[in-house]
């Protein structure tokens, strides 16, 4: 803004608009990246080098989400059911994003029902995925 | 910085042609992101077990190995190109070119171990 001969008006921001489910989705679907390209792909990334690295170290990646029984343990849920619903709200924002690219779901009405609806996809896929992992076998 | 006139300041700002590309292949990784997801989610729920051979044996075919270097590559493109546009929308003094080159660093580490890995139990098998 250094070469800005006068200042120039501002769009009204976040503190203008009234909050609205559409607001929500759209910081969510950016907190949600930033999330699965860090603790996500690490997590990836660790289980793929201990993989390949050999029995011992995978071992240690196992161990790190499992107690003794085999079962998950408490970081194992955590980041089990957390990075499994943020990546289905990233994917459900995500595929309300192509959308809205193409210029269509701008009405009110439609844009607050599709942004409320990514929620219930994040809920409902995580909840059909863990179902399926625990009683599935 | 333009020819002096409005027009050529706005000439010397606007987008260098490269916006486009970006914006496009967001968009392109974002969909085969969800092709390639859909897979791992549906093949790690098939797994009969978690334990390293079970795993190993799996991703050491051709039809897990492939598509999970696939995905590596497609993801983290995907959330190099995302949060290049973070950085951009937060990040506006010099440390924002420290954070876009951490960033790249980043970015490209992460896929050759990622991609070191899948092609070791692929080329070894699950021998170890």
């Amino acid at each position: 803004m250094s070469n800005a001969k006068r200042a120039r008006p501002l769009s009204p921001h976040l503190t203008i608009w009234r909050w609205g489910p559409h607001m929500a989705v759209s910081i969510m679907h950016r907190a949600a990246g930033v999330g699965l390209a860090t603790v996500g792909a690490i997590l990836l990334v660790w289980w793929l080098v201990a993989l390949a690295t050999g029995p011992d170290a995978y071992a240690a990646f196992r161990d790190t989400f499992t107690d003794q029984d085999g079962g998950l343990n408490i970081l194992g849920w955590l980041f089990g059911i957390g990075l499994t619903w943020v990546l289905f709200q990233h994917m459900a924002s995500g595929i309300r994003h192509l959308v809205l690219d193409t210029g269509a779901n701008y009405e009110l009405k439609g844009n607050k029902r599709s942004a409320q609806m990514t929620w219930a996809f994040s809920a409902v896929m995580t909840l059909v995925f863990w179902a399926w992992l625990i009683w599935g076998k | 910085m333009g020819t002096g006139t409005e027009i050529g300041r706005v000439r010397g700002l606007g987008a260098a042609k490269s916006g486009p590309h970006h914006w496009w292949m967001q968009r392109l990784t974002a969909g085969s992101n969800f092709l390639l997801i859909a897979w791992l989610l549906v093949s790690l729920g098939r797994l009969p077990a978690y334990d390293h051979a079970t795993v190993t044996a799996w991703l050491a075919s051709p039809l897990a190995a492939v598509p999970m270097a696939l995905l590596v590559a497609s993801v983290f493109w995907h959330f190099r190109l995302g949060l290049q546009v973070v950085i951009e929308d937060y990040q506006h003094d010099e440390t924002r070119v420290v954070a876009l080159v951490l960033l790249n660093f980043y970015a490209v580490a992460m896929t050759a171990f990622a991609v070191f890995a899948i092609l070791k139990i692929a080329f070894t098998g699950a021998a170890t």
